[in-house]
């Protein structure tokens, strides 16, 4: 870092160093690099990554306790180990927190700290309404399990709060019940925050690409990030709505799904899943996204068929949103719409295969590194496939009528959602682990605990299966010992305590690997993207030291075998950037945090309806919101020393 | 970010600092509406399909309606959508002084809006009782109209900040404090405003288009009027204040951003009008 100085300018970039003086204590940009205010601060991309995935690991590991509970209480028949009401609120409690806090943030951690490198950007397009994003989404997951803290117990309604179950004649039945209030309220703040997200993460995509970055160079990762991002703020007007009106019920006397009063339930599921369809692939879209980058890295080839892998990805997303009363193919829609939406649902199958048989082209007369992120990614593919396999059985509405709400969804969603999403997600963390970290997990412990998670999901999930179809309903609390399910039941419990095992090997691995491992060259996979070309690992701040120029496709792999040519291109355009006054980098600021709080008070008081307070909340919000508009962007200068551009 | 915008002239319809030459303010905008779409058509479909599953408590609509003064108000938004254009227009001119008296009067007409809801909303229930629990019509009706005018408040307060916004001083001398003053001001006369308009719209319902109705309405709601005119007086006269602001073509982008929002709001009321309020007529 000595190699660099800094300049700061205050307000628009135009009023260098000059007005800086006069700015108030209400306006001093923070600037701490290292340290707590650099983190509650921080509009860095890749600072803010790592927040999302601190706080989506931590989460993941709460849903995945909240997960054993549940076994354990299923281990044997007429169990009585836990409640049966905090068995609701621990099955609705785990969905909740794997999809939204555990899941979704994991793939923004991704977004976040991927993306803007690989498209060549220094940051993304609006810095401090990232750390915005990822404030008000802490927010929201603190109001979610708050409830575990209270007496009124957290949320028990399932994760999809079904009408009636959130009517206050239900949740309000015995005392003042504002575990359902809490459950609206935090979603609302999470749809806030991924809406925010995403919105930033398009206009990053499509206007801050390197030059030379045409949309179809993009990475493949960094195209589904812009599918997702699209069926994000699509998709999520759609279940606000629905917890607007579910709100209105509740607080304030209406009766859009109340029955007594002419409502429609109905009207819930149809407006919950036209959200909740395309939130599955919310959650899958990023995980292929992380498997093209994995398999082309280790198989030494190009992937297969990019424009077609693109093509379904977007395909997907589209039709993504044409399906969801598959989820309702019991509720007597009729026969039309059953025909229908089950003809669309089997259609959706042929995007996803086309990338399966793309990922098994890219393998196909590789050279094939079974390094770990590679197993996980190969894990990825067979298991997806299996969840893939009994989803096309879903689609069939007849054999869907007997599989409705019983094990075999359950075994279903788990292969889909661990076997796809979480393996991929977690193969990577081993990818990325050198480019963030400049450490390595070892292979022989990295594949010990993919061999063990890999165990110990199968053996959870496979016999939910058999489960299902001998007549299991999900969401049961206990079940009687001659029903012909104990034998599968503790089968899965076993599973699922090996599958904690493997997780625990796995987390405990990347903590010592983080203080104590193998350290790592530049580009240690031998990679093709944009993002491993930093001159350090971990990355600089500012990313590049030069606005790298893009000729092909596999960016980095261009510019291993035409390094002189490149070196030249850099070189005049260093030249060019520090004549422009030098790299230019957002200021820091406390207001995103700020605002955050507001909502973080205001939301706690209007649950409780303490109306006062929640005024006071947003009166915070508006307040840090205002100082926000007010301090202006900001920015300063880096300016590198010429030499060490040279070098590079 | 340019280092000469005070000299160069700003294009702006195409910014070279991005990939596609849109400017990132307005792509982020054009998505977000995008987004908005997807809310108030969760909305609205919410609402139509509560009217083809009438409940039996359901009140004789028409009866209910004051299609005059919805037209009206409907009219006066629509107005002030052509006042937001002349606002970006006069922007990206660079003319502040013009730029500011459009947004005054985009924020006079978006409360005079907000004001006929307001009169709606209170004789709805207080005269025709009608209420958020009285029937799904009421449920359906008050959400839809009252989170649209969630939105055109949300405006409203977004054209204030931005009119407070262009005194910023071009000097750098302390400012913050000042700008929370000019929001109380606008606070005050948004208050008196709507205590006004309420009151002419009550007079005028009353006594129809007649002196009775003045009469009516400057004997009731005198101080709301004197508040409103000479805090609207006060504002144009300062408006006009001449010195350095750091305000001026560069913020063409913003205003223009906000002008999106503003003009989308004004069309989906045009869809609420026709599929909440005249489609019931036919």
């Amino acid at each position: 870092m000595s190699a660099q100085s800094q300049t700061h300018s205050a307000g628009h970039a135009g009023h260098d160093a000059a007005s800086a003086e006069k700015r108030s204590w209400l306006f001093t940009r923070p600037t701490a690099k290292t340290g707590l205010i650099s983190w509650l601060t921080t509009v860095d991309h890749k600072k803010i990554g790592l927040l999302y995935a601190m706080s989506a690991l931590f989460f993941f590991l709460v849903g995945g306790f909240e997960a054993l509970l549940i076994r354990l209480q299923l281990a044997v028949p007429n169990n009585t180990l836990i409640s049966h009401q905090l068995y609701n609120e621990l099955f609705t409690m785990h969905a909740t927190t794997m999809i939204f806090l555990a899941v979704m943030p994991l793939s923004a951690a991704f977004f976040n700290y991927m993306m803007p490198l690989q498209i060549g950007a220094r940051d993304v397009a609006f810095p401090r309404l990232n750390g915005f994003a990822f404030w008000v989404f802490l927010v929201g997951a603190i109001i979610l399990n708050i409830g575990w803290f209270v007496k009124s117990g957290a949320p028990d309604a399932g994760w999809f709060g079904y009408a009636p179950l959130t009517s206050t004649a239900y949740s309000n039945q015995f005392t003042k019940d504002m575990s359902t209030d809490l459950w609206i309220m935090g979603l609302q703040i999470l749809g806030v925050s991924s809406v925010v997200g995403s919105l930033n993460f398009i206009v990053t995509i499509i206007n801050m690409r390197a030059p030379g970055m045409t949309m179809m160079r993009l990475p493949v990762f960094t195209w589904m990030t812009l599918i997702t991002a699209f069926l994000i703020i699509l998709s999520f007007p759609a279940i606000t709505i629905a917890l607007v009106e579910l709100m209105m019920d509740r607080s304030f006397g209406t009766s859009f799904f109340d029955v007594s009063n002419g409502g429609l339930p109905i009207l819930w599921q149809h407006l919950f899943w036209i959200f909740g369809h395309p939130e599955v692939y919310i959650l899958i879209l990023p995980a292929m996204g992380v498997v093209s980058e994995i398999l082309p890295t280790f198989a030494r080839k190009p992937l297969f068929g990019y424009p077609i892998v693109v093509f379904s990805g977007a395909t997907i997303g589209f039709l993504g949103f044409g399906v969801w009363s598959h989820h309702m193919f019991t509720t007597g829609m009729g026969t039309v719409a059953t025909a229908a939406f089950s003809l669309l649902t089997m259609a959706i199958a042929v995007p996803t295969g086309v990338k399966m048989f793309n990922w098994i082209g890219t393998l196909w007369g590789g050279t094939l590194r079974m390094t770990t992120p590679m197993m996980f990614a190969l894990g990825f593919m067979w298991m997806f496939m299996m969840g893939g396999f009994s989803g096309v059985m879903h689609s069939a509405a007849p054999a869907d009528a007997q599989q409705q709400d019983s094990y075999f969804v359950v075994a279903h969603f788990h292969y889909v959602l661990i076997g796809g999403s979480v393996f991929a997600l977690l193969g990577g963390i081993q990818y990325w682990f050198p480019l963030v970290f400049g450490r390595k997990v070892s292979e022989s412990w990295g594949k010990t605990s993919f061999w063990v998670i890999f165990a110990g999901f199968n053996i959870t999930f496979f016999p939910m299966h058999f489960l299902g179809l001998n007549g299991m309903p999900r969401r049961t609390a206990v079940y009687d010992g001659n029903m012909g399910w104990n034998e599968a039941n503790f089968i899965a419990t076993i599973g699922a305590l090996i599958l904690g095992v493997g997780i625990a090997i796995y987390f405990g691995v990347m903590v010592y690997t983080y203080f104590k491992g193998e350290k790592t060259s530049r580009d240690e996979w031998g990679a093709r993207t944009l993002e491993w070309t930093v001159s350090t690992t971990p990355p600089p701040e500012h990313n590049f030291d030069v606005i790298p120029t893009v000729h092909a496709r596999d960016a980095f792999w261009y510019e291993k075998t035409h390094a002189g040519e490149i070196a030249k291109e850099k070189a005049s355009n260093a030249l060019a950037e520090e004549s422009h006054g030098g790299i230019h980098m957002p200021s820091q600021s406390w207001f995103p945090i700020v605002a955050a709080l507001g909502i973080l008070i205001g939301a706690l008081f209007f649950v409780n309806h303490i109306m006062l307070g929640a005024i006071a909340g947003g009166a915070i919000m508006f307040l840090g919101v205002y100082l926000w508009a007010a301090e202006g962007p900001g920015g300063y200068h880096i300016h590198l020393d010429s030499k060490k551009i040279n070098k590079h | 970010m340019s280092t000469h915008s005070a000299t160069a002239a700003i294009d702006h319809h195409h910014d070279h600092t991005t990939t596609t030459g849109i400017p990132n303010k307005k792509l982020f905008m054009w998505a977000f509406l995008a987004s908005d779409c997807m809310f108030f058509g969760a909305l609205i479909s919410t609402h139509l399909i509560y009217r083809l599953h009438p409940t039996p408590n359901q009140p004789d609509i028409v009866s209910l309606f004051s299609l005059e003064l919805t037209s009206f108000s409907t009219f006066i938004l629509l107005m002030s959508s052509l006042l937001m254009a002349l606002a970006v227009n006069s922007c990206q001119k660079g003319h502040v002084g013009a730029t500011r008296k459009m947004l005054l009067g985009t924020i006079a007409f978006g409360l005079i809006f907000l004001a006929c809801q307001v009169y709606e909303f209170s004789h709805f229930v207080h005269e025709k009782g009608l209420t958020l629990s009285s029937s799904m019509f009421g449920s359906t009706f008050y959400t839809l109209t009252g989170t649209h005018g969630c939105h055109v408040a949300i405006g409203v307060l977004w054209l204030v900040l931005m009119y407070i916004r262009s005194f910023k001083p071009a000097d750098g001398s302390p400012w913050v404090l000042k700008s929370i003053m000019h929001l109380l001001v606008f606070v005050l006369v948004t208050v008196a405003g709507i205590k006004a308009t309420l009151g002419g719209v009550h007079a005028f319902q009353a006594f129809g288009a007649s002196t009775d109705a003045l009469a009516e309405l400057v004997q009731h709601d005198l101080p709301a009027l004197i508040a409103t005119l000479t805090g609207f007086i006060g504002l144009l006269f300062f408006g006009r204040s001449a010195k350095e602001v750091e305000f001026g073509e560069a913020n063409a982008i913003d205003v223009e951003s906000m002008g999106l929002y503003w003009h989308f709001v004004d069309i989906v009321w045009i869809v609420i009008f026709t599929a909440v309020y005249l489609l019931e007529y036919l």
